[in-house]
């Protein structure tokens, strides 16, 4: 197992009036090489989930085994971890400072303390990896695109090699094809790389295609875990909490309310067209 | 870590001085802290502190929160009252070398401790009801006479409450860039001064882009609503005076007399 989380537990500003309960209680365990969509409203607490998954936030209470091993024991060190953990924030762009491309994806690995020609075979194979060839190199990352300029900054996050990649919203602000062409990429990292991914995500639209388990947080409470399509039965329990399935659920449910029996389990626009083919041709 | 800092905070409940005048609260601390210049007896110390209790109770903030404001002040005074206590000349209590402790030496010192620690109450209040805007709101209806002679009031004061607006949201900003730095591999607490000066940069360009950037798009948003300076500008909610502020207003007068009065009577 990599990642267990017990009894988690996050309070922000406590002992203050603005004390608020970020994190209730969160039990959950990821398996190596998962690809898991942690999906939730805004201030859901998914953001806070992920940041302590690194030990970046530390809980208030409640403990994190990364590989059996308590990150909040004595002597743990974080910045292992953290090369382990690899945590991609929203809108990474904004943490871009170097002069061009190829230093700025070089500045994780170098703090790795690595030798100078691994920091560079490690910044040209994570930016091989985002699709950014060498005539990227040498340029400033602040004359790049917003979909290239997010692609410098997941390549800055993979040069140090992590075991799994938390991609925090990492297509929010892009448009239609960017954001394909980002899942494009994570979905390849999983697949090429082994890497494990947790995609944070407010859209099921978006994860509901790549991810095999769903795991929805409500008001800092873990809500639902399971595959997308256990997840999507609960669609009007989603719509309380201000989620939605993807639509195709939703046409597949009215449908059903026809008497058109499609099965509940198709999540994707591709199964259903197949699925309706097949009745139809019955 | 960056979230505990506490900068002009503002308390939010509900109470006759959240309610009041910022114009009105202004004047009363200047009021009030002038006083504290003027007293020098004990029983005007004594009509501060009810000032001060009656303020307290009415701003019904916890005097816990309002604590938590002295401990910036607790190296200052400290300083000063060490050096009141063993550089007053007068009857020596005991000497140490050229140390010595003087009874006029603990007298001033207490004094001295109680001036500061009220001044910083008195102000703590201040901000603890008002929010920043409208404090700068009472600060530019207040100075507004200076408009007169060629200040521009209303320009400094805009710029007075968007950098306050913008304190906050730059706290949470470097808060961000740092975790993702952080989760980078960057270290900004070890090493030695050089060391801990080169770690900054990758916080600080960010830091700098993100506000140059939100400057553009404020100055933007101002533009697209029409924003022009202070020239004919009205107000949805105008400052006007109520009874609670001419209450208060006879209030500090009242308090005033009594310290004078001690002042030239005692």
């Amino acid at each position: 197992m990599a990642i267990e989380i017990k009894n988690l537990n996050h309070i922000y500003g406590k002992d203050t009036i603005f004390e608020q309960y970020a994190l209730k209680n969160i039990n959950l365990t990821i398996e190596d090489g998962e690809f898991i969509g942690l999906i939730g409203h805004t201030g859901s607490g998914k953001s806070t989930l992920t940041q302590h998954l690194n030990g970046l936030l530390k809980a208030s209470d409640g403990d994190i085994l990364y590989n059996g091993e308590n990150i909040y024991k004595e002597g743990y060190s974080l910045k292992d971890l953290r090369s382990k953990v690899g945590l991609v924030f929203q809108y990474p762009e904004h943490q871009l400072f170097e002069v061009d491309v190829f230093s700025d994806v070089c500045f994780g690995p170098k703090n790795l303390g690595l030798l100078p020609s691994e920091v560079e075979e490690r910044a040209k194979e994570a930016l091989e990896m985002v699709g950014l060839d060498e005539n990227f190199y040498k340029q400033s990352p602040f004359e790049l695109s917003g979909g290239q300029k997010r692609r410098v900054a997941i390549a800055g996050v993979l040069a140090m090699k992590p075991e799994v990649l938390i991609l925090d919203e990492p297509t929010a602000g892009l448009d239609p094809r960017g954001r394909d062409d980002i899942l494009g990429l994570v979905e390849k990292l999983h697949k090429e790389q082994g890497i494990t991914i947790i995609l944070v995500s407010h859209s099921m639209e978006d994860v509901a295609k790549y991810v095999s388990r769903l795991v929805v947080m409500n008001q800092g409470e873990k809500m639902f875990d399971g595959t997308p399509k256990e997840v999507f039965r609960h669609y009007k329990e989603l719509e309380k909490i201000g989620l939605a399935a993807p639509q195709i659920t939703y046409v597949v449910q009215a449908l059903r309310a026809r008497g058109i029996m499609v099965s509940e389990d198709v999540t994707t626009v591709e199964e259903a067209r197949d699925e309706i083919l097949k009745l139809w041709k019955r | 870590m960056l979230r505990d800092i506490t900068l002009g905070q503002y308390y939010p409940v509900d109470s006759v001085l959240h309610r009041m005048d910022p114009r009105t609260k202004l004047f009363g601390t200047m009021a009030y802290i002038v006083s504290l210049f003027i007293a020098d007896h004990l029983l005007a110390y004594v009509a501060a502190t009810i000032f001060l209790v009656i303020a307290i109770r009415m701003s019904k903030v916890p005097v816990k929160f309002m604590v938590r404001g002295l401990k910036s002040v607790v190296v200052l005074l400290l300083i000063s009252v060490s050096f009141n206590l063993f550089l007053t000349p007068g009857t020596p209590i005991f000497k140490i070398g050229f140390i010595q402790m003087t009874w006029e030496g603990v007298e001033f010192a207490a004094f001295m401790a109680i001036r500061l620690i009220y001044l910083v109450l008195g102000s703590t209040i201040l901000t603890l009801t008002t929010t920043p805007n409208q404090l700068t709101d009472g600060l530019e209806k207040s100075l507004g006479f200076l408009g007169k002679v060629g200040v521009p009031v209303h320009e400094v004061s805009m710029m007075m409450s968007i950098a306050l607006r913008f304190i906050p949201i730059l706290i949470e900003e470097t808060d961000k860039i740092m975790k993702a730095q952080m989760a980078r591999g960057a270290d900004f607490e070890s090493g030695n001064l050089i060391q801990k000066a080169k770690a900054m940069v990758p916080l600080l360009v960010p830091l700098f882009i993100s506000a140059f950037r939100r400057a553009t798009d404020l100055a933007m948003a101002m533009e697209a609503r029409c924003y022009r300076g202070g020239d004919g500008r009205t107000k949805m909610k105008p400052l006007r005076y109520e009874a609670r502020d001419r209450m208060a207003y006879a209030f500090y007068l009242g308090y005033f007399v009594v310290i004078i009065a001690i002042k030239v009577l005692l």
